[in-house]
């Protein structure tokens, strides 16, 4: 039964990494800005919950919309402040951007909150049900369903609200829409204050299992693998990706090397880009003349 | 302002352009020849560390500035030159051998890094050439008996004419002369039809392609020139440090180099030594400024990278082309006073240049 008990964690810990990725390629399919930094909007997510939970002593239902609503101003403001002036520079200048921008959210989360680890107060925090001989920790339970809440909720926004359409629009030609009467910039802002609450959600779900620090962004990394496996620019591809990658480092760090679980994202990563560049769901094309 | 009257076709491709620049870049030879006896010992090693940290730049710049290709896992082409040189060393293999053969061998893992880097653009080559550095950090971690894993591994320091290389004034030469090689061999590699080619597949790699230029041939060569520089800082640095951990060469030191060719100025071998020199000494500048700072924010961890970030952060948006770019301005000014217009060097506001269709 360890094998379920390791595909449980690895889903969970997938569906992490499937959130940073989703909060990534919107970014991206909206504004062709790779944010680097998407990770540290997760850890400052978590710490936004943590200080309203904990600190001031919110319930966890009242805590979670505030953090939400907290991570979309926040996100609109990066956006308005950092990026927009960034509009037209070559992509590589944005990601230098966004690279930078980690480190000073990490520095200013480090000074504000300290750089202990610290748990997040959640009301199932420790149960487990048992079922016969396998036993599931309810927090990966929480981090998968609360994952796949999230992508129903984020289908139906794209799919029926006039917003939605209108960044899809947005997103598959910037100049099109604008003449279209779409207001792009507002919805880029827009789309980034989303991007935000979606890593914030993903920093809320990984909080009772992991502990939240300053450095616990780097995680980041791991999801850009899964946005490409999955197929850059596709949004149930971020997710398929980041199980992926979640699944196989729990399986490799059991069976395998020392070591060996961190970098299998990375090395499925590489085969991926060898065999397969477009990605699980392939959804980008080169421009061709 | 001056006005350069071509005589001769040997003047277009000279390397300094007038008797003028001949004139300062001698001076500066001079300046950089005397400073080990000027300054303290203290200052001749950070000055050589200036130097490492320069001709790894150039690697990148010729990468990122002149051929657009991003890459966050130069670390590990600097961790390649440095481990291969130092465990070659301690094969017994004399340095002059050794060295040659860790630069080729840097470049060849380059050059195989180049080859799927064709198939890919902007976020792709970025994320797979971190996952490339994630993994020789593995390697290197994980093969205890050549390069000592986590413990790390000493450096044989040799000796040249009873000189060891370990001696602050010798290493500072070794170093000095490397880069004005290195400058000078990037500077006449650009000049050339590959280092041309370098640009044209910057600018537009359809109008490259389409004006008969390899693309294949290009990116791999990029790749293998750029890993080449660094793998061959790498060996110096090895000899800097004296003693080779993995932790000296993570994701930071690429996050490093990039900040140098950024602030230095993307496009500019100038660029290279201004970006070297800001990183050699920003560590320097921050501890002096914790001392004055008021003790709260003085004491905040992780201020270092914070400040590194929030450099890089101010510089992209405020003057992307970097201290080399900000250079150009003031000389502008000076050349065309009092007739200098802001204007000349405004930047040209543009919609998102897709690469994508749908």
């Amino acid at each position: 039964m360890e094998v379920l008990q390791l595909l449980l964690s690895g889903l969970s810990q997938g569906c992490v990494y499937g959130l940073i990725a989703l909060g990534f390629v919107m970014v991206y399919k909206a504004t062709e800005m790779l944010n680097f930094a998407q990770g540290e909007l997760m850890m400052v997510g978590a710490f936004v919950a943590f200080t309203l939970v904990n600190l001031i002593g919110l319930p966890f239902v009242f805590g979670v919309p505030l953090t939400l609503a907290a991570m979309v101003a926040f996100g609109m403001g990066l956006e308005r402040g950092v990026l927009r002036p960034m509009i037209g520079e070559p992509p590589f200048a944005v990601l230098m951007l966004t690279i930078g921008l980690g480190f000073v959210l990490r520095a200013i989360a480090g000074a504000i909150w300290g750089n202990e680890p610290q748990t997040l107060d959640v009301p199932f925090a420790g149960d487990v049900l048992n079922f016969g001989r396998v036993v599931l920790g309810v927090e990966n339970l929480v981090v998968i369903g609360g994952t796949a809440a999230l992508c129903l909720a984020l289908w139906l926004f794209f799919r029926y609200f006039r917003i939605g359409i209108a960044m899809q629009a947005a997103s598959q030609n910037q100049l099109a829409a604008y003449y279209s009467g779409v207001p792009v910039k507002r919805i880029t802002s827009l789309v980034w204050g989303i991007s935000a609450a979606i890593s914030a959600t993903a920093g809320m779900l990984v909080a009772p299992i992991a502990l939240i620090d300053p450095n616990m962004g780097l995680v980041g990394i791991k999801a850009f693998a899964a946005a490409i496996v999955g197929g850059f620019g596709s949004l149930p591809g971020a997710i398929v990706g980041g199980l992926v990658i979640g699944v196989a480092e729990q399986f490799a760090g059991r069976y395998l090397p020392p070591g060996a679980g961190e970098v299998s994202g990375f090395a499925i990563l590489l085969i991926m880009l060898f065999v397969r560049p477009q990605g699980i769901f392939p959804s980008l094309q080169q421009k061709k003349v | 302002m001056r006005f350069v009257l071509t005589t001769r076709y040997g003047q277009d491709v000279d390397v300094f352009r007038h008797n003028g620049e001949r004139f300062w870049y001698a001076l500066l030879g001079v300046a950089v020849l005397v400073a080990p006896w000027v300054v303290s010992p203290y200052n001749v090693g950070e000055l050589s560390l200036v130097f490492i940290w320069a001709i790894a730049g150039i690697g990148l710049m010729l990468l990122v500035g002149y051929t657009g290709l991003v890459s966050l896992g130069h670390a590990a082409f600097f961790a390649i030159g440095a481990y291969s040189h130092a465990v070659l060393l301690g094969y017994g293999v004399p340095y002059v051998v050794s060295v040659p053969v860790a630069v080729l061998l840097t470049a060849g893992v380059g050059a195989l890094v180049g080859i799927p880097a064709l198939r890919m653009t902007g976020v792709y080559l970025a994320v797979a050439t971190l996952a490339f550095e994630r993994i020789v950090a593995f390697a290197i971690e994980h093969s205890d008996p050549v390069t000592g894993g986590l413990r790390g591994m000493a450096v044989e320091q040799p000796s040249f004419f009873g000189v060891s290389i370990v001696d602050e004034q010798f290493f500072y030469y070794l170093c000095l002369a490397v880069l004005a090689l290195g400058l000078l061999g990037a500077r006449n590699l650009l000049r050339s039809p590959t280092g041309r080619a370098f640009v044209a597949v910057r600018d537009s790699e359809i109008s490259a392609e389409s004006m008969g230029v390899h693309l294949a041939r290009t990116k791999t060569t990029a790749f293998a020139v750029s890993a080449a520089f660094t793998g061959l800082a790498g060996t110096l640095f090895a000899h800097k440090a004296g003693y080779l951990a993995p932790d000296a060469f993570t994701i930071q030191t690429s996050i490093t180099l990039l900040l140098l060719v950024v602030v230095g100025g993307l496009g500019s071998l100038h660029g290279v030594v201004f970006g070297a020199i800001f990183v050699g000494y920003l560590p320097q500048a921050l501890a002096i400024a914790r001392d004055v700072l008021p003790g709260a924010v003085g004491q905040i961890p992780g201020l270092e990278l914070g400040v590194f970030g929030a450099i890089l952060v101010l510089f992209l948006v405020f003057e992307p082309l970097g201290i080399y770019g900000r250079w150009l301005k003031i000389r502008a000014w000076f050349d065309q006073f009092p007739l200098y217009r802001k204007a000349t060097h405004k930047r040209q506001k543009s919609y998102l240049r897709t690469e994508r269709v749908h």
